[in-house]
C-alpha cells in the first residue's frame, strides 16, 4: 500500500514536472526566437546605415562635379563678354589654341580620379568632344549633357560598389550569424537530449524483467552511473559553451572596434585625398588662368603695335576676371628690361625702376612706390608695368631685386612653365603666400626649344600671388564635414625643413593622413596633412553588441544549467520510479503467487469439506439436518467458484492467461450452458432460449471453456437479476450479418433489428427487453471491415434479459472488478462482482469487445464480439457422435411449430433444424388446423404452452386424424411443468410428450426418440453421472516412474471400475499408445527421467496426426482403424504442483487437461467428465 | 471378546489419531485407505511396502551420491529426492514429505552439510514411520483376529 501511495505521489509529481518542463522549453524557444529577431534587426539596421554613408559620399562628389561645371560655364561666359566688349571676337581661334576644353576635361578627369574607375574616364574620352565653333551654347549644352551622363553613370556605379562592400560585410556578419546558428543548434541539441532522456528510462523500464531482480538491480546501477556520466558530460559541454560564448564576445568587441578604427582611417583618408585633389584642382585651374593671361599679354601687348593693353585695360580686365582666380590676391606683368635699355625704358614710362623693399613690412595702404629706392644697377631688370588694382603698388618695382622673385623669374623663363616660390610672407601683407610666375615670349617658340632659346625669347613675366591660408580656407569651406577634419598644408621641397603654409595645432595627433599635392611645379613639393578634430569616441556599438552577446551567453548558459539540473532531478526521480515500479511489480507477482497458492491451498480442504458434506447428505438425515447440510454444501460450492474467479482474475492481471485454440462446436457449448443453468432458470420461471444463426459454422476454433465461462457468467447474472418473469435469450450471429442490415436473411435478427425501429416488437417471452442494437453500434469490431481474413470469423453474442436492469449511474463502473451496481446489490443478490470484469477481459483476449445497454426496470442486454478461427472441415470435432444415429433417424422429417411469438418459434425451428427436421411456423392452433389439413407426412406438431387452447386443440386432433393415417405426434413445449403435470398430460392421451424448455439437442433427441420410436423406452436423462459410472470398463494407461505413485493411481482408478495398465516411462507409454488405440485415456506424469510427459505426449500427437492425415488422404483405409475418422486419445497430465500452472504448457504439447496428484475425486471427475460424458 | 475388540478398536483409533496429530500422516493416507476394498484387501499394505522399498533404494542412492568425495552429483541426488517426495506425498507420509521439500532446497542450493543432515533425518524419519505403521498394522491384525472390524478413523 505504501508503495502504491509513494508511486502515485511520484507519478503525479512527475507529471507536474514534465508539464513544467514542457512549458519551460516552450518559453526557452520563444525567448530564443525573440533574440534571433532582435539580432537580425540590429544587423539589418547596421548594414542600412552603412549604405546611407556611401550614398551621402557619392552625393557629395556629385555636388563637387556640379560646381566645377558651373565654374567652367561662367568662365566661358565671362570671356565672351570681355571679348564682345573689346570687339575682338575675330581671334576666337585662341580658344582652340589654348585648348579651352582642357580644364573642363582636366577637372572632370580629376574628379573621376577621385572616386571612379578608369572605365568611366574611358567612356568619357570615347565621346567625341564637340569643338564645333558654330555654337558655344551648343558646346556648353553638350558639356551639360556629359555631366548628366556622368551623374547617371555615377548612380549606376554606386550599386556594384555597394555590392562589394556588402561582400566585405558578409564575411564578418557570416561569422556572427554562425554564432547565432550555433546557439540555435545548441538549444535544439539540448532539447533533443532532454526529450531522449525523458524517453530513455521508459525504454529501459520495459526491458526490466521482474524475474531477474538481481540483474535488474545491476542494470539500474549501470543506468545510474551512465546518467551520472551523462550529467558530467553535459556540464562540461555547458562550461565549454560558456567559455566559447565569452571568447566570442571578446572577439566580437575586438573585431567591431577594429572595424570602427579602420573605417575612421578610411574616412580620413578619403576626406584628405578629396581635399588634396580639390585644392590641387582649384590651384591648377587658376594656374591655367594665369597662363592664359600671360598668353593674352603676349598676344595683345607684344603682338600688336601699338599695344592693345595699357595699365588701365589690364587693371580693368584683371579686376573683372578676378572671380576666375579666386585664389590669387593679384596679378602683375613685368617687362624684361636689360641694363642697356634701362634708360630708354625709364624715359618711356616716365618712372625709374625701383628696388623691392623686403625689409619694410608696412601695410599696402601706406606703401607708396615713389618712396622706393631706385633699383641698383644690374644686368637686367624686371619692372612691373601692369598690375591688378589690388597690387597696383608694385608697378615700377623691379621684380629681379627680390630674392624669391628673381629666382622664380629665372626658373620660369628657362622652363617655360609656371613656377612657384617657396612660401614667404607676402609683400605688405601678413599672410604666407606663394608667387606664381609665367614667362612671356615674343616669338612662337618651338615645343622643343632649349633653355637658352627660351631665355632669349623672353620679353616679360606674368606673376600672380597666392594667399595660401585664405585659399585653403575658402576651399575647405566648400566641402562637407569641415567640422570634423583639420587640414595642414606643408611645402616639402626642402625635406629637412617643412614649411607650414596653412594649419592649426588642434586635433587628434594620433591619426594622420598625408596626401601629396601637385601644383604643377615639378621643383616644388607640397603635402597635405589631415587629422580628425576630435579624438576617437568610445566605441559604444562594439561594447553594446559584445556585452549583449555576453549577456545572452550567460543567460543561455544559466538556462541550460537549470535544464541540466532539472534533467538530473528528473532522472533521479525516474530511477526512484523504476525502483518503486520494480518493487510494485515484484509485489504484484508476489500477490499473484500468493493468490494462486492460497487459492490452491483453500481449494484442497474445501474439496474435503464438500466431499464430506455430500457423503453426509447421502446418509439418512431429517429435513432440518438435510437443509443445513445443503446450505453448507451450497456455500462451499460458491466459495470454490469465487476462489476460481479470483484465481482467474489474478491470472489475467498478470497476463499469464492464454487462450486455447482448439476446434469446438459452439452450439454444443451453448447447449451445455443452457442445460447447466436450466435448473435455476426453471426454478425462477424464466424462459431460457438459445439461438445460433445458420450462418455460424458448426465448428469454430477458439477456447471453448473460456467461451463457456463468459456465457455462463452473463447468463448467470441475468438469471440472478431477473425475477420470476420474462426470459433470457442467448443469440449468436456473425458480425458480418449485423453490418449489412439491408440483406439480412436471418429471421431472428430481422426481428431484433425491427425491434429497434418500433418499440412494440416482440420478444421471446413477450416481456419488453432492451434492444441490443445500441451496444452493437458502439462496437468497432462489428463495423470495421478491415480484416476480412478468410480463416477468421467474428461472432456477435447477445444475452438479453428482462431483469431489473442496471441503474444509469452505475453503468460506468459495471466492468470494474469487485464493483457492483451498488452495495445493496451484493446484499440482495450476492456475488462478488468479479464475473463481468473477468468476462470483459476474456473477451478482450479474444480480440473482441463487450458492451451492454440497460434500462432499469426493463432489463439489460449484454453483447460481445469475439474472433474465432474457422475450423478445417476434416478435423471437425464429433463431440456428439452418439447423436449422429439419432440425427440420421430424424433427417427429412417435417414438423409444425405452433407459437404465438414468432421469435420463439424461430428458436424452436432452429433446434429442430439442427436435427435435420424441417419446420414450418404457424401462430395459432386454428391456423395449425388449416395447415395440417393441407399438408401430408407431418411427423410432429410442437405446440407452445402459451398457444395451448383446449377447444382448438381438439379440432386440431380431429383434423390430424382425418387427413393422415399416421397422425402427427403432438409435443407440448413448456417452460416449467412438474412431473405430476407432465404425467397427467401424457396420460390424458391428448399429447405424446411434454418438452421442458430450454430446448437443447440432447433433451430434444431424447423426447423425440421416446415419442417417435414407440415402445423403446429410454432412460430418462441421468441427473448426475458419478465417477464410477464414468470410468467403468474404461481402459486407462497410467504412466509414472514412481512406483508408489503408480500403484496409488492404479488403485484409485481401479476403485472406479477402470481397467488400468501401468508403465513406468515415457518410452514405454509411447509404445503402448500407437494407433489404433487400445486405451480410452492416459494419465501421464510430467516429470520423468529420459522422456518426460510433455515429450511423450508430443510424440503421441505427432503419430496421431500422421495417421489422421493418411486417413484423410485415403492412404490408409479408415476401416483398418475401425470406425473412427480421426484419432485422438485423451492424455491428462498428472502433476503435483498446480501453482506453477503448467496448464498452458500441457495444452501446448497436446494434452487435454491435468489432474493434480494425489488424486482427488472431484478433480478427477471434472477432468475425466469431459472425455467420457459424451462417450 | 467384544470388550477386547472394543478396547483394541479404541487403541487403534487413538493410535491412528496420534499418528495424524504428530504429523506422521496426512489426508492422503486416508484417501489411500479409502481405496482399499474387497477387490484389493491389502492395498494399503502393498503400497506402503512399495514405498518403504523405494525409500531404502533411494536413500541408498543418495547416500552413495553424497559419499563421493570431491564432486557430488547434486542432480542425481535431486532426482532421488524428487522421487521420494512424490512417493511420500502419494502415501501421505507427511513428515518424510516435509523433509524432502527441505532436502530438495538444500540440494538445489548445493549445500552439502544440509543434504547430509537431511539425508540422515529422512533415514530416521522413514524408519520411525515404518515402525509406527507396523504397530498400526499389527493392531489391525489383532482386531481382525479378534473378530472385529477395523474402524473408520475420523480425523479431527
Amino acid at each position: 500500500m505504501s508503495i502504491t501511495c509513494e508511486l502515485s505521489n511520484l507519478t503525479s509529481k512527475k507529471a507536474k514536472e514534465s508539464n513544467g518542463g514542457e512549458n519551460w522549453i516552450k518559453k526557452l524557444l520563444f525567448f530564443f526566437m525573440v533574440l534571433c529577431g532582435l539580432t537580425s534587426l540590429v544587423i539589418v539596421v547596421l548594414m542600412f546605415s552603412r549604405k546611407e554613408e556611401t550614398g551621402s559620399c557619392n552625393g557629395e562628389e556629385a555636388r563637387v562635379l556640379y560646381r566645377h561645371q558651373n565654374v567652367t560655364r561662367s568662365e566661358i561666359q565671362a570671356l565672351v563678354s570681355l571679348f564682345s566688349d573689346s570687339d575682338q571676337v575675330t581671334s576666337f581661334e585662341c580658344r582652340k589654341e589654348s585648348s579651352p576644353g582642357m580644364w573642363a576635361n582636366y577637372g572632370v578627369t580629376c574628379s573621376l580620379n577621385m572616386r571612379l574607375e578608369k572605365q568611366e574616364t574611358q567612356s568619357y574620352q570615347d565621346r567625341p568632344w564637340n569643338l564645333n565653333p558654330s555654337g558655344l551654347e551648343h558646346s556648353i549644352s553638350s558639356e551639360v549633357r556629359v555631366f548628366d551622363n556622368l551623374e547617371q553613370s555615377l548612380v549606376q556605379h554606386r550599386e556594384p560598389e555597394n555590392y562589394e562592400e556588402g561582400k566585405d560585410w558578409d564575411l564578418s556578419s557570416y561569422l556572427r550569424n554562425t554564432w547565432w546558428c550555433l546557439l540555435l543548434l545548441g538549444v535544439l541539441v539540448c532539447h533533443k537530449i532532454y526529450v531522449s532522456h525523458s524517453k530513455a528510462p521508459t525504454e529501459t523500464k520495459e526491458k526490466v524483467s521482474l524475474q531477474e531482480s538481481l540483474a535488474q538491480n545491476q542494470q539500474q546501477q549501470r543506468a545510474q552511473t551512465g546518467c551520472r556520466g551523462a550529467g558530467k558530460w553535459r556540464k562540461n559541454i555547458l562550461l565549454l559553451g560558456v567559455i566559447a560564448g565569452v571568447s566570442m564576445s571578446v572577439w566580437w568587441f575586438w573585431d567591431t572596434n577594429e572595424k570602427i578604427i579602420l573605417k575612421r582611417r578610411e574616412t580620413l583618408e578619403n576626406m584628405c585625398e578629396e581635399r588634396a585633389r580639390v585644392l590641387q584642382d582649384q590651384f591648377n585651374v587658376s594656374l591655367n588662368h594665369v597662363h592664359a593671361l600671360s598668353i593674352l599679354v603676349s598676344t595683345f601687348h607684344h603682338g600688336k603695335t601699338p599695344s592693345a593693353i595699357d595699365q588701365k585695360t589690364f587693371g580693368e580686365y584683371t579686376e573683372r576676371t578676378n572671380f576666375e582666380r579666386p585664389l590669387t590676391s593679384g596679378v602683375a606683368y613685368a617687362l624684361k628690361v636689360p641694363h642697356s635699355k634701362r634708360e630708354q625704358f625709364e624715359k618711356e614710362h616716365g618712372w625709374a625702376i625701383k628696388k623691392m623693399e623686403t625689409e619694410d613690412q608696412t601695410l599696402v595702404q601706406d606703401c607708396v612706390p615713389e618712396n622706393f629706392d631706385p633699383a641698383p644697377i644690374q644686368d637686367e631688370y624686371a619692372p612691373v608695368i601692369f598690375a591688378q588694382e589690388t597690387v597696383s603698388h608694385i608697378v615700377s618695382v623691379d621684380m629681379m631685386s627680390g630674392e624669391e622673385d628673381r629666382e622664380n623669374i629665372l626658373r620660369a623663363r628657362a622652363s617655360g612653365k609656371g613656377v612657384l616660390t617657396s612660401p614667404f610672407k607676402l609683400l605688405k601683407s601678413n599672410h604666407l603666400g606663394v608667387v606664381l610666375t609665367f614667362a612671356v615670349y615674343d616669338t612662337n617658340l618651338p615645343p622643343d626649344a632649349t633653355d637658352e632659346q627660351r631665355v632669349e625669347a623672353t620679353i616679360g613675366y606674368l606673376g600672380a600671388s597666392y594667399d595660401m591660408p585664405s585659399l585653403v580656407e575658402k576651399l575647405l569651406h566648400q566641402l562637407a564635414s569641415k567640422q570634423t577634419i583639420v587640414v595642414d598644408v606643408y611645402d616639402t621641397t626642402n625635406a629637412s625643413g617643412l614649411i607650414k603654409m596653412y594649419g592649426s595645432e588642434i586635433g587628434d595627433i594620433s591619426e594622420e593622413h598625408i596626401s601629396s599635392l601637385d601644383f604643377g611645379d615639378p621643383s616644388r613639393k607640397h603635402e597635405m596633412h589631415c587629422r580628425f578634430k576630435h579624438k576617437l569616441p568610445i566605441p559604444w556599438t562594439a561594447i553594446i553588441s559584445s556585452s549583449l552577446v555576453l549577456i545572452i551567453t550567460f543567460l543561455v548558459g544559466y538556462i541550460f544549467h537549470d535544464a541540466i539540473i532539472r534533467i538530473a532531478i528528473v532522472e533521479e526521480d525516474c530511477q526512484k520510479m523504476m525502483e518503486l515500479k520494480a518493487r510494485a511489480e515484484a509485489a504484484d507477482v508476489a500477490k499473484s503467487q500468493f493468490l494462486a497458492t492460497v487459492s490452491h491451498e483453500i481449494r484442497t480442504p474445501m474439496n474435503g469439506v464438500l466431499g464430506m458434506l455430500k457423503m453426509l447428505m447421502d446418509t439418512e438425515l431429517d429435513a432440518k439436518q438435510m437443509d443445513y447440510a445443503q446450505t453448507a454444501h451450497g456455500s462451499g460450492k460458491d466459495l470454490i467458484s469465487l476462489i476460481n474467479e479470483v484465481l482467474d482474475q489474478a491470472k489475467i492481471e498478470s497476463g499469464r492467461l492464454e487462450l486455447e485454440n482448439v476446434p469446438f462446436d459452439m452450439r454444443f457449448v451453448l447447449d451445455n450452458v443452457s442445460s447447466l443453468l436450466s435448473g435455476k432458470a426453471n426454478e425462477k420461471g424464466i424462459e431460457l432460449a438459445v439461438y445460433v444463426s445458420s450462418q455460424v459454422p458448426d465448428v469454430v476454433v477458439g477456447d471453448p471453456s473460456r467461451f463457456r465461462q463468459i456465457i455462463t457468467n452473463l447468463v448467470g447474472n441475468s438469471i440472478k437479476f431477473t425475477q420470476d418473469k420474462g426470459h433470457i435469450f442467448i443469440s449468436v450471429h456473425l458480425a458480418d450479418e449485423v453490418r449489412e442490415p439491408l440483406n439480412i436473411e436471418d429471421e431472428v435478427l430481422k426481428q431484433r433489428l425491427a425491434l429497434g425501429c418500433s418499440e412494440s416488437g416482440e420478444t421471446v417471452s413477450g416481456f419488453p427487453a432492451v434492444n441490443a442494437l445500441g451496444s452493437w453500434k458502439s462496437f468497432k469490431t462489428v463495423h470495421s471491415s478491415e480484416d476480412h481474413n478468410s480463416d477468421k470469423i467474428k461472432l456477435l453474442v447477445t444475452v438479453e434479459d428482462t431483469g431489473v436492469g442496471i441503474p444509469v449511474d452505475a453503468q460506468g463502473r459495471i466492468f470494474t472488478p469487485f464493483m457492483q451496481a451498488d452495495s445493496s446489490t451484493s446484499r440482495t443478490y450476492g456475488g462478488t462482482g468479479i464475473g463481468l470484469s473477468i468476462s470483459k477481459r476474456l473477451v478482450e483476449l479474444m480480440q473482441g469487445e463487450m458492451g451492454f445497454v440497460s434500462e432499469p426496470g426493463i432489463g439489460s442486454t449484454f453483447s460481445f464480439t469475439g474472433v474465432f478461427g474457422k475450423a478445417e472441415t476434416y478435423s471437425s470435432v464429433t463431440k456428439f457422435e452418439r447423436f449422429d444415429l439419432a440425427i440420421q433417424e430424424f433427417k427429412g422429417l417435417k414438423a409444425l411449430v405452433v407459437d404465438r411469438r414468432n421469435i420463439r418459434a424461430e428458436v424452436t425451428k432452429y433446434h429442430l433444424q439442427r436435427l435435420g427436421i424441417f419446420a414450418d411456423i404457424v401462430t395459432s392452433l386454428r391456423m395449425a388446423c388449416t395447415y395440417v389439413s393441407k399438408s401430408e407426412n407431418l411427423a410432429m406438431i410442437l405446440i407452445d404452452k402459451d398457444a395451448w387452447n383446449k377447444k382448438d386443440f381438439d379440432e386440431l386432433l380431429t383434423t390430424g386424424k382425418e387427413t393422415s393415417t399416421r397422425p402427427p405426434k403432438i409435443l407440448l413445449l413448456a417452460t416449467s411443468a412438474t412431473l405430476v403435470e407432465r404425467s397427467e398430460m401424457k396420460s390424458s392421451g391428448l399429447i405424446d410428450e411434454v418438452v421442458i424448455k430450454p430446448l437443447r439437442m440432447s433433451v430434444l433427441i431424447c423426447c423425440l426418440q421416446e415419442t417417435l420410436v414407440n415402445g423403446k423406452k429410454r432412460q430418462p436423462n441421468r441427473k448426475r453421472i458419478n465417477l464410477g459410472h464414468l470410468l467403468r470398463e474404461k481402459r486407462i494407461l497410467v504412466v509414472d516412474d514412481n512406483l508408489v505413485n503408480r500403484r496409488v493411481a492404479e488403485g484409485a482408478l481401479k476403485k472406479y471400475g477402470a481397467i488400468v495398465t501401468c508403465v513406468e516411462s515415457g518410452k514405454l507409454a509411447l509404445a503402448m499408445l500407437k494407433p489404433p488405440h487400445n486405451f480410452d485415456a492416459c494419465f501421464m506424469d510430467l516429470q520423468m527421467p529420459e522422456m518426460d510427459g510433455f515429450e511423450a505426449t508430443r510424440r503421441v500427437r505427432d503419430l496421431e496426426r500422421e495417421i489422421n492425415e493418411k486417413i484423410a488422404s485415403g492412404e490408409v483405409s479408415a476401416e483398418m482403424f475401425s470406425k473412427f475418422s480421426s484419432w485422438h486419445v485423451p492424455i491428462l497430465a498428472m502433476t503435483a504442483d498446480v501453482i506453477q500452472a503448467t496448464n498452458e504448457e500441457c495444452v501446448k504439447c497436446g494434452m487435454d487437461g491435468y489432474v493434480s496428484k494425489p488424486f482427488e475425486v472431484e478433480a478427477l471427475y471434472a477432468a475425466v467428465a469431459r472425455f467420457f460424458e459424451s462417450g | 471378546m467384544d470388550a477386547l475388540v472394543a478396547q483394541l478398536q479404541m487403541q487403534f483409533r487413538d493410535y491412528t489419531i496420534s499418528l495424524y496429530q504428530q504429523g506422521f500422516l496426512d489426508d492422503q493416507f486416508t484417501e489411500l485407505k479409502k481405496l482399499q476394498d474387497e477387490g484389493s484387501p491389502d492395498f494399503v499394505a502393498e503400497v506402503l511396502s512399495l514405498f518403504f522399498e523405494d525409500c531404502v533404494k533411494l536413500i541408498g542412492n543418495m547416500a552413495r551420491a553424497l559419499d563421493q568425495t570431491g564432486t557430488v552429483d547434486y542432480s542425481q541426488v535431486g532426482a532421488s529426492v524428487h522421487q521420494l517426495k512424490g512417493s511420500s506425498s502419494s502415501v501421505g507420509a507427511k513428515r518424510v514429505k516435509g523433509l524432502c521439500v527441505t532436502f530438495k532446497e538444500y540440494c538445489e542450493a548445493k549445500n552439502y552439510e544440509g543434504c547430509v543432515r537431511c539425508l540422515q533425518q529422512v533415514d530416521i524419519e522413514y524408519k520411525t514411520l515404518k515402525t509406527k505403521l507396523q504397530d498400526m498394522f499389527n493392531l489391525e491384525k489383532q482386531i481382525i483376529q479378534a473378530g472385529g472390524i477395523v474402524p473408520q478413523v475420523d480425523i479431527n
